[in-house]
């Protein structure tokens, strides 16, 4: 049971978008939001949203998780569409059931806005699908860097987090364990009110944070016994190189932007 | 010209109080001194509580001594400055497989202790590469530890260990955790290290087989040294062992019981091998 956790939701694949160095995968990423942002018209997005599934199809993600990852959304889309379709006047009516009435501003507007969510959940999707968990922690752990001249340890926040990524599974591994063991006690975690059912879980939580707390004890110490030690200097097996490509890439999408942008004003 | 071989694990007049405790009576260790050679296989028992995993930690600078002094090649735990070379020269590997994996990959938990010592990522990748392949780990490097069998886990430990090309390596109980095949794996791997590249080892343990099998036993009671020895000498004295609490290993129980039945055994047997022969030349005679 416990093989199939996936951390995050990485395929593994060998893409160029797969091979897009962390740091600017982000920095792009960042862009192409803006990007959608400061597009006005219909065609322009659904020119972004067919570059989307481009690279879903380049990266050689399967459809499936496509569509899994648009499920969160659905709901957000359809009151957005119901709310801009009945509450939005402007333009042509286009239906009238009694009172209420759904324009041809409205439906425009709607389309546009849930089509433009559509494009921001795609092109996110692309950069969690398509990176290690670690890679884009390390990532992030980049641009949080300067916060080191206010006082924030943030090599030490890297390695937080990545332990805490090794350990998610370790973590549910033993969770289970713990729920079978309660359950072959007698433990009831399925019946009852709310409040029934969470105090039917103390009996899962305490020991899971007691092993946590002893996991953690003896993780530092192992750490501390191959040498590591807070504040020295660490260096990392795999570079965080920036290669020409990955430059080129960048430049592509601000050139991008900017012809958007111009093109608005 | 025999090359002597050269000392690497110094315990000077020893003793340990964990905090809190500092009268006489409730030290962990107590006037300690050891000395550990290059290329020797040393085998640490004792009953729970004796201070054989205090002791461990004392030799990696985890815990430094309260009086006297632990040496390693020479270096004192004491000081703060060389304690990198102390950790690199003495690996420790501990009893859970899961809880000393750092890293979410097998290679990057493998290179995590050469990270530590900051060291380019070339040479480090090569290292990582050159070390799994000696473990049999070649084909697991990407994968994430949650993944691999109890036995993989603790040679990904030992990779870990190993990488950093020490001198020596200290085992808490590194099989008290895994099944049995598990068990001989670890084992098998520790001892060619041993044996190959003459890296000293130190194994706590309380499975008597796998003392019988290092080349020095010592033992460890309330925190003093209560023997040290060669296993057929330690691991043979049954009235030794079982007032610690101890056992022998099958063999030696087993010719013990046999000679309570008036068997006329050599009082030396400590491996099945020499127990099975010697009861076939019983049998010849009778």
């Amino acid at each position: 049971m416990t093989r199939s956790i996936t951390l995050g939701q990485y395929i593994p694949g060998q893409s160029f978008i797969h091979r897009l160095n962390p740091r600017l995968k982000i920095l792009i990423l960042v862009l192409i939001l803006v990007l959608l942002f400061l597009l006005e018209t219909f065609g322009a997005l659904l020119a972004s949203l067919a570059t989307a599934l481009a690279m879903f199809v380049l990266a050689g993600i399967p459809f499936s998780y496509l569509m899994r990852g648009l499920r969160p959304i659905f709901y957000i889309a359809f009151f957005a569409l119901i709310i801009y379709f009945f509450f939005t006047s402007g333009g042509v009516v286009l239906l009238r059931i009694g009172f209420i009435t759904v324009e041809s501003e409205g439906v425009e507007q709607g389309l546009f806005i849930v089509a433009r969510l559509v494009a921001l959940v795609l092109f996110s999707l692309l950069v969690t699908l398509t990176t290690t968990p670690l890679s884009l922690t390390h990532g992030m752990g980049y641009f949080l860097k300067p916060l080191r001249y206010v006082g924030l340890p943030t090599e030490e926040v890297a390695m937080i987090m990545a332990v805490a990524l090794r350990f998610i599974p370790t973590l549910m591994e033993e969770s289970q364990r713990l729920m079978r063991a309660q359950l072959a006690r007698g433990a009831d975690f399925e019946t009852g009110s709310i409040f029934r059912k969470a105090g039917n879980m103390v009996p899962l939580i305490v020991p899971l944070f007691v092993s946590a707390f002893r996991r953690a004890d003896e993780l530092a110490m192992a750490m501390e016994a191959r040498g590591y030690r807070i504040g020295a200097r660490r260096t990392r097996m795999h570079e965080d190189i920036i290669t020409f490509k990955d430059w080129g890439a960048l430049a592509l999408v601000l050139v991008l932007v900017a012809l958007v942008w111009v093109l608005s004003l | 010209m025999a090359a002597q071989p050269s000392t690497i694990i110094e315990a000077k007049d020893v003793d340990f109080y964990y905090p809190g405790g500092e009268d006489a009576d409730s030290s962990a260790l107590s006037g300690i001194n050891l000395t550990v050679k290059q290329g020797e296989y040393l085998a640490l028992v004792g009953p729970n509580g004796s201070g054989k995993t205090t002791f461990l930690k004392l030799l990696n600078a985890l815990l430094i001594p309260t009086h006297g002094q632990v040496l390693v090649k020479g270096i004192s735990t004491e000081v703060e400055s060389t304690l990198p070379e102390v950790r690199r020269a003495c690996g420790m590997i501990f009893q859970n497989p899961d809880n000393q994996l750092v890293a979410t990959t097998v290679e990057e938990d493998i290179a995590f202790g050469l990270e530590n010592l900051a060291l380019p990522p070339e040479e480090i990748r090569n290292r990582v590469f050159k070390t799994a392949t000696l473990l049999g780990l070649e084909k697991l490097l990407r994968q994430p530890p949650h993944l691999l069998s109890g036995g993989e886990k603790q040679r990904v430990a030992i990779a870990g260990v190993l990488v950093m090309e020490p001198e020596c390596i200290l085992m808490d109980e590194p099989t008290a955790m895994l099944d049995p095949a598990g068990r001989c794996d670890v084992l098998n791997t520790v001892r060619e290290l041993n044996r190959n590249r003459n890296i000293a080892v130190i194994h706590v343990t309380h499975f008597p087989e796998e003392a019988a099998g290092a080349n020095r036993v010592v033992v460890l009671n309330e925190g003093k040294l209560a023997a040290d020895g060669a296993p057929v000498e330690v691991m043979t004295d049954l009235q030794f062992l079982h007032g610690l609490g101890l056992q022998g290993t099958t063999a030696v129980e087993l010719a013990a019981l046999l000679r309570q039945d008036s068997f006329p055994l050599p009082p030396q047997i400590l491996y099945n091998r020499e127990l099975v022969d010697s009861l076939c030349s019983l049998g010849q005679k009778s």
